[in-house]
């Protein structure tokens, strides 16, 4: 029998000491790794310099904001500064940050030994890593040989006919296309891979029923990947050949549809914010009941209700469209269909409260920020409801109310659990721990900072500030609240520099973590920290979803429970 | 059907004592500002407001229950120093209790769903009466084109229109198109936002039932100074409106040569027009009338005589990326021209 194989300690079959490699070897072990783990890294490493750097642009925007009638930055810096926020965050952070997650712990968590295509897996790193670049070469070669450089500046949907040539001149949207069309190839070179590891190279035992629940959303998020990001990309090349190639697509002067665009964009643009929120559901999922010690509650709704918002996800993107007049039938649908969404994503937050019920919560640094990931999430569902009422939202739509609520998803759902799932997953990728009390400050301020940015974020939209204005008037009543926004940004710039120097500090100075510093349940807390090159010294096999549960209560395996 | 919708609100009237308990609920910092989406004055955003409010009602309902519940149980089963070290007992989940936190909220979409139905209905279906008057509206980077077609004026940034009474409602019926890039027309107390898009026009309705000056802007990021493309909407008695009419119907009783030869001679009429001479530009706003108003720059500054002189020197400082040029008039030329333009009433 294959349980008959022991989980724990791996065999170190390459324990004979070796001499400190040169800085040089190791560069260079890094730029042609295929190993799963080290791509992850990689993507998580790239993607937080991302995040510095869109975080500066985003502090930028909130010190022009904060008064009103500012002339700190021009018009156009400042237009440059919310498209390259927007595009970095969503394709440069959000994306390779999440896919660095799902490279490292799928595998372990499935106890495979690596992706099922490890050289696909490089490849599309560095061809994402590519576009981040392109992108942002922009800065310097944004007008080509005609003067100073400028960064896009047509926002992070990029309107048509704005992005047409007679609008925007210059090279600077050909940097954010290509950019993009690159990022949406590693995308989907990614996506693949997870899929087909995830279908192909399950242990023994891993029946796609037992599978942590992480590995099920990313599952679903990947599969989406393929039906979001082609529109894009095709979109993308369909831009291309308006500017270069004498189409019009797009372009409305000579009969384009600048609808079609905005079709197009949200087709992906919706699905996206589901791809990128689906793991931090994952993280959560896997977080909550190691901290509550209990397992998840309705594992087969949970996984019903992904794949569910899987499925409604992609008929929702007309949502950002109210406003276009696309007629009442349509609206109305699109209402319909927005509002089905809370459904499956209500049962997710009753069953997350269902697995804290009558636990043992112990609150570390990762528990703490799933608690307020749980608060958050439920307000932003709130929010999208409101703006799901499409008559409300045609007062919202493109206002600051909107900006609030998809922060409040992507900062409070996703950024929270992220950083959740850094404190957690630290341990098993650097060996030790980080550090609990710098990680509680972090938090405090992290959270103050939020609710002070995103919650009065809100107002100015409700009293009528569009989004996307480098200044407003004085006589708007707007200051007040856009200075709170502000003041917000300090708060958060702390959090996140406790973060930083949290993770730099535990890496030479954290204690030990050893295999299971948690006393978790999924396989990749049953071999070393950091685990062997490859893995798992003998394959494990599964009779359960938590393998290791089984193992330290022999007594009362899960297998006995579950369906 | 749309008349049947239609008929449960009444043509056009605002439900005042409805409004009014609602008001009761929303704190005043939310209704006071000339923005505010909870300050309704006509009838299209008096609808979305109503739906406001169920809405939020609803979901703040829903966010003590669920919250309420959350808070209590991180604190309830919170580990406590005294605790055993015994793992909890391992519940995996149960088919009723699933099947009840789906089916409720299944329940309140319905009621969610059926209430926006209805508004988006009353809303986008509503029968045009015949006493509406019809504007078409332009936007254009970065600024508003007013076309009255069948009373033959054109105007650009400050719409001018009557007030509607809810037993003769005289609404306003904008026919939008864009010149450019997209743009959304936004006055908050009158309607929600409906976009200005290129080769498309789209159409929407308003019925400010008290006189007054309803602030907004462009919703839809356009360009450069999409920030300033400011929009004033001025609802007159109907004596005030005809009076209006009138005068926007007369051609400009220019009282000063100079200045309109200077304004002929330069490039000033490749953009602009002024109604009875030679220039007949349109990328530009129609300056026939221009003296008879409140601001300048598409709401930007207030339209003074020094303003103007800025504005004509140098728009870019005003206004930067704005896209008329500056003009590099001399000394002379400039006051002439200045003067020229506060003449045109």
């Amino acid at each position: 029998m294959a349980d008959s194989i022991p989980l724990t300690g791996p065999i170190d079959l390459t324990s004979t000491p070796k001499a400190r490699p040169l800085t040089l070897e190791v560069l260079h072990a890094w730029v042609t790794t295929v190993d799963h783990k080290k791509i992850g890294l990689m993507y998580i490493g790239y993607a937080l310099v991302f995040l510095v750097i869109a975080g500066l642009e985003a502090i930028v925007m909130r010190l022009q904001l904060a008064v009103p009638e500012n002339s700190l930055v021009s018009p156009q810096v400042f237009n440059r500064m919310f498209t390259m926020h927007g595009t970095t965050m969503v394709f440069f952070v959000g994306m390779p940050i999440l896919f660095g997650f799902g490279n490292y712990v799928i595998p372990l968590m499935l106890g495979a030994r690596d992706m099922a295509f490890p050289r696909l897996n490089a490849f599309s790193f560095w061809i994402a890593a590519f576009g981040g670049l392109l992108l942002y070469f922009s800065f310097l070669g944004g007008d080509g040989l005609y003067g100073a450089g400028t960064a896009p500046d047509v926002g992070w949907f990029a309107y048509a006919p704005l992005t047409a040539k007679i609008f925007s001149p210059g090279h600077s949207t050909d940097y954010w296309t290509l950019g993009i069309l690159l990022s949406g190839i590693g995308s989907i070179g990614t996506a693949l891979n997870i899929v087909t590891t995830i279908i192909c190279m399950r242990c023994p035992g891993m029946k796609l029923s037992r599978m942590p629940l992480l590995v099920w959303l990313y599952f679903v998020t990947c599969c989406m990947v393929f039906v979001a990001v082609s529109p894009l990309t095709a979109a993308q090349i369909m831009l291309l050949i308006d500017r270069y190639l004498g189409g019009h697509f797009f372009d409305t002067q000579a009969g384009g549809s600048a609808v079609l665009w905005m079709h197009f964009f949200w087709i992906f643009g919706h699905p996206e914010v589901y791809i990128l929120v689906l793991p931090a559901f994952g993280f959560a999922n896997e977080i909550i009941p190691v901290f509550a010690r209990k397992a998840i509650f309705g594992y087969p709704a949970m996984v019903a209700a992904s794949v569910a918002i899987g499925f409604i996800s992609l008929s929702v993107w007309a949502h950002h469209m109210f406003t276009v007049g696309l007629g009442p039938g349509a609206n109305t649908f699109v209402a319909l269909a927005t509002m089905i969404i809370a459904v499956p994503t209500g049962i997710k937050i009753f069953n997350w409260i269902a697995t804290l019920w009558g636990g043992n919560i112990r609150f570390t640094v990762p528990m703490l920020f799933c608690a307020a990931f749980l608060f958050q999430f439920l307000i932003a569902g709130l929010t999208g409801i409101m703006l799901g009422a499409a008559p409300f939202d045609w007062q919202l739509s493109g206002s600051y109310f909107v900006v609030a609520h998809f922060h409040y998803v992507l900062v409070g759902a996703i950024v929270f659990t992220l950083f959740a799932a850094f404190y957690y997953w630290y341990p098993k990728m650097s060996g030790r721990l980080m550090n609990e009390t710098l990680g509680k400050w972090h938090f405090w301020l992290f959270l103050i900072g939020f609710h002070l940015t995103f919650d009065f974020m809100h107002i100015p939209g409700i009293l009528g500030m569009p989004r996307r204005v480098y200044t407003y008037q004085l006589d708007r009543g707007w200051g007040i609240w856009n200075l709170i926004v502000s003041i917000g940004v300090i708060f958060q710039v702390l959090g996140v520099g406790c973060f930083v120097c949290n993770l730099l500090r535990s890496y030479f100075k954290g204690a030990v973590a050893g295999p299971d510093p948690w006393d978790a349940w999924t396989l990749e807390w049953s071999t070393d920290s950091p685990p062997p090159v490859y893995n798992f010294a003998a394959i494990p096999s599964v009779q359960s979803r938590r393998p290791l549960w089984d193992l330290k209560h022999p007594e009362d395996p899960d297998s006995k429970y579950e369906l | 059907m749309s008349g049947f919708i239609l008929s449960e609100f009444g043509h056009f009237g605002l439900r005042m004592d409805i409004a009014h308990q609602w008001l009761l609920l929303v704190p005043s910092w939310l209704t006071e500002g000339r923005t505010s989406i909870f300050a309704p004055k006509a009838t299209p955003a008096q609808l979305v407001f109503g739906l406001s409010m169920f809405v939020l009602a609803i979901a703040a309902a829903i966010f003590l229950a669920t919250g309420g519940i959350l808070a209590y149980v991180l604190i309830r089963y919170r580990r406590r120093a005294t605790d055993s070290e015994h793992e909890p007992p391992q519940i995996y989940g149960s088919n009723q209790i699933e099947l009840s936190w789906t089916v409720i909220p299944i329940i309140i979409i319905v009621v969610l769903f059926l209430t926006t139905a209805r508004v988006i209905f009353n809303t986008e279906y509503a029968t045009k009466p015949d006493a509406a008057l019809d504007v078409v509206v332009i936007g254009h980077q970065f600024w508003w084109e007013f076309r009255y077609p069948k009373l033959g004026i054109v105007t650009a940034n400050e719409l001018h229109i009557p007030v509607s009474d809810p037993q003769h409602p005289t609404p306003t019926y904008l026919e939008m198109s864009s010149a450019d890039t997209d743009h959304s027309f936004w006055v908050p107390q009158l309607a929600g936002k409906t976009d200005v898009i290129p080769n498309r026009v789209n159409v929407m309705w308003i019925d400010p039932q008290s006189p007054g000056l309803y602030l907004g802007q462009c919703a839809q990021y356009c360009g450069t100074q999409h920030a300033k493309m400011l929009l004033r909407v001025y609802a007159q008695s109907p004596n005030d409106f005809d009076a209006w009419v009138a005068e926007q119907r007369q051609p400009a009783k220019a009282s000063t040569v100079d200045g309109q030869a200077v304004f002929l001679r330069n490039a000033c009429i490749n953009c602009h027009t002024i109604a009875g001479t030679i220039a007949k530009g349109r990328f530009g706003p129609d300056l026939t009338h221009i003296a008879g108003r409140d601001t300048i720059a598409s709401g930007a500054v207030q339209n003074t005589p020094e303003n103007l002189r800025k504005w004509i020197d140098n728009p870019d400082r005003m206004k930067p990326g704005c896209l008329m040029p500056a003009m590099h008039l001399n000394d002379r030329d400039l006051t002439a021209v200045v003067f020229y333009l506060t003449t045109l009433r």
